[in-house]
């Protein structure tokens, strides 16, 4: 039930109840989130059951599930499934080992802690695009640093179709490790110091006090780092898309955009981003329930 | 507010409304990708503005994002652009899709299919093929041809070391199997000099455009272009031989050469990496350059060699010009394309740094001696042949891509499986569009 206006307040002075400002403040959000997401969504959903095409004047005919039994079927799109699933496992794989390995290394008293923090959170403050150029060229057999430091002198990192995945991921490491940190430092620092203090006493070794301890209590926050990185590594193009263009980086997202924009098979795109959003959402759930267990215990 | 501010304001409201009223002048947009020659169109473009008083004005964005731009804005049927110089795959889409304003009538009021050269006329404006339907005007003529480090093939100890080695004179290359040679004997990975460069791109045309200039010097093809029968003709053993081959330049060229285009392969010659680089002709006016090429004084220019058949063909590239379906100014563009095919302006438009497509200029002694490449251009200009002008021309070049990019780049499968697939996927393709009964 909403609380009464005080009397005296300027909204009630100008007659407005706490309805009306209520609904000020949502209708206008909830008619932006109607037009813009759940309208074209639906919209979309209807065009996945037709041939349409944006490129063409044919009017669109309704196939039914044509479009989702031929990209069932398509050996192509399969293995860009599989590509991703390399991809997201080694990039939030590396991410959180990374993030979470710095945030435990920042979690006591260092010198600077606060700049240090700082400087190693400005990858991820910078623009996908730029990153991905910047890392091209350290990535470039010619002139690129990568091989010069390694010794490795011809190796075409980007156009090696074996290695060029593993690149690209390289590179969302790097980017987004610091994101992964900030939630765990955040997770360590909320630790009670109490809790260390005790196992001290019980001269608990230190992985006894990471397993017990440590690991226990930062897991919400760390699944949370997780959830959000693997949502954003199934959808991943910019990078991969300006990194390199192997058959062996060929994200879902990539394939989509090259299916939606390039070959203007608008209606099954359609059907191909209901997939990825039927898998995203299934991967998503899983997840959140193992976050409501961690929370649970 | 006093009632004196109220009459002010109004007086202002009904100036302003005035002055927006007024007839503007009248003004054309064309829409093309960012390049040179796009900087060329709004230079020759002046001289219309100031014989008419109407402004043209040449929007560019970048190559990625052209056909992408171009469609989107078909889609919308939106009124932004008036004219595009499309690419000459689009033809089919553009046309069938509506979004092209049909130009037959044109063509024959003004004989444009006689004026410019008829390989141009059949690329860049009839569809379908042999129809005698015209949808665009040839604007820019393009295609693949050849640079080369003169001072490296003239070196006396240079030829000497090759006539010992392969029995006849270093020059430039006859035949595909001379290129070969050539690219094996200067490839020197100890030197960082390399024997060739050739394109590998394979996110839109530029892998398929280099293997086509292979597969139809060597007498294949890429399906029956009446018919689009495809099985037994691009995978036929001619395209399987024809794949080997440019998989076999491949190996002589500089590291990390997996995904180039034109950028790169202007580079092999500029950094003085490799002794032939393959590249469009409208990219070599940056070779001739000595601010943008050290090299310039020392680059030569040829076009395409024979294959084994004695067959001498080259990808085409290049646009023409089209009408857009959803412009309100189609008679004022109609008027534009009447100036741009004069023999004058395409003069011009030559002498400007584009490529014209007509016929009399390309002829034209001027033309041939104007720089050290056109007369290449102009051998070329008369022996191209295109891809696919289908509305589902960018299914077929991403399977491609597909097919041929792993066996030539990734080492992965063999010629015929890569050459198999791609027929297996067209196949279903053309099907699919109700082109192949």
């Amino acid at each position: 039930m909403l609380a009464r206006l005080d009397p005296g307040s300027a909204s009630a002075r100008r007659g407005l109840s706490d309805i009306a400002i209520r609904n000020l403040f949502i209708i206008p959000t909830i008619v932006f989130l109607i037009v813009f997401n759940i309208f074209p969504l639906i919209y979309s959903l209807g065009y996945s059951f037709t041939d349409f095409r944006a490129s063409g004047s044919a009017p669109a005919n309704f196939i039914g599930l044509q479009n989702y039994r031929e990209l069932l079927a398509d050996e192509y799109i399969w293995n860009n499934f599989t590509i991703t699933a390399k991809y997201v496992l080694v990039s939030v794989g590396g991410q959180v080992l990374v993030g979470f390995g710095v945030a435990l290394l920042l979690n006591r008293k260092i010198p600077a802690k606060g700049l240090v923090t700082t400087l190693l959170l400005l990858p991820m403050m910078m623009s996908m695009a730029v990153v991905g150029l910047f890392w091209q060229l350290l990535y470039s057999p010619s002139w690129g640093i990568i091989n010069y430091v390694l010794g490795l002198e011809d190796f075409g990192w980007l156009s090696n179709a074996d290695v060029a995945l593993y690149a690209v991921a390289l590179t969302d490491i790097w980017m987004w490790s610091p994101f992964v940190m900030l939630l765990s430092l955040a997770g360590l620092s909320a630790i009670p110091q109490h809790l260390y203090e005790a196992a001290a006493i019980d001269r608990a070794t230190r992985w006894y006090t990471f397993t017990r301890i440590t690991l226990p209590l930062v897991t919400p926050l760390l699944l949370i780092a997780i959830i959000f990185r693997t949502m954003e590594a199934f959808k991943t193009f910019d990078l991969a898309f300006i990194m390199t263009s192997m058959e062996s980086t060929e994200l879902i997202a990539i394939r989509l955009y090259k299916m939606a924009f390039q070959e203007w098979q608008t209606g099954k795109s359609c059907a191909m981003a209901y997939v990825v959003l039927i898998m995203v959402l299934a991967i998503t759930n899983i997840y959140v329930k193992y976050l409501n267990q961690a929370k649970a215990r | 507010m006093s009632k004196k501010k109220w009459s002010g304001l109004l007086a202002g409201a009904v100036f302003a409304l005035a002055c927006s009223s007024a007839p503007a002048a009248e003004k054309l947009t064309i829409l093309w990708a960012q390049w040179d020659p796009a900087n060329y169109l709004q230079e020759l473009v002046k001289d219309y503005e100031k014989q008419t008083g109407v402004t043209v004005k040449v929007e560019t964005t970048p190559w990625p994002d052209f056909q992408t731009k171009a469609f989107r804005e078909f889609a919308a049927k939106g009124d932004a652009y008036d004219l595009v110089v499309g690419d000459s795959q689009w033809l089919g889409a553009g046309s069938t899709g509506g979004h092209y304003v049909e130009l037959t009538d044109f063509f024959k009021k003004h004989g444009v299919d006689k004026s410019m050269a008829p390989a141009t006329v059949e690329g860049y404006a009839e569809y379908p093929k042999g129809s005698k339907h015209y949808w665009a005007v040839p604007l820019e003529g393009d295609a693949t041809g050849w640079s080369y480090r003169k001072d490296w093939f003239d070196d006396p100890k240079e030829k000497a070391a090759f006539k010992k080695k392969y029995g006849y004179d270093l020059g430039v290359p006859k035949t595909w199997a001379h290129m070969r040679d050539i690219a094996e004997f200067f490839h020197r990975p100890s030197e960082k000099r390399y024997g060739i460069a050739i394109y590998t791109d394979n996110s839109y045309d530029a892998l398929v455009m280099g293997y086509e200039n292979v597969l139809f010097g060597y007498g294949g093809d890429l399906g029956d272009y009446k018919t689009y029968k495809v099985k037994g003709i691009i995978d036929s053993k001619t395209a399987v031989d024809a794949l080997k081959f440019y998989k076999e330049l491949y190996k002589y060229t500089p590291p990390g050469w997996g995904k180039v285009f034109f950028l790169e392969d202007n580079q092999a010659i500029t950094e003085g990496l490799a002794s032939m680089s393959m590249n469009f002709f409208a990219f070599f006016p940056a070779l001739t350059n000595p601010a943008t090429n050290k090299n310039a004084k020392v680059t030569g220019y040829f076009a395409n060699p024979e294959g084994p058949t004695g067959k001498r063909f080259a990808a085409l590239g290049g646009q023409g010009i089209s009408i857009i379906k959803y412009s309100k100014k189609q008679d004022q563009a109609m008027k534009f394309l009447e100036w741009f095919i004069k023999d004058d302006v395409q003069q011009k438009w030559a002498e400007l740094g584009g490529y014209t497509c007509s016929a009399k200029v390309l002829q034209s002694e001027n033309f041939r001696k104007a720089t050290p490449y056109n007369q290449a251009f102009y051998e070329t200009m008369f022996m191209v042949k295109d891809f696919w002008a289908v509305p589902e021309y960018a299914e077929l070049l991403d399977s491609m891509n597909k097919r041929l990019h792993p066996f030539i780049v990734g080492n992965k499968g063999s010629a015929e499986e890569a050459l198999a697939g791609v027929a297996n996927d067209w196949d279903k393709t053309f099907r699919k569009a109700g082109l192949l009964k």
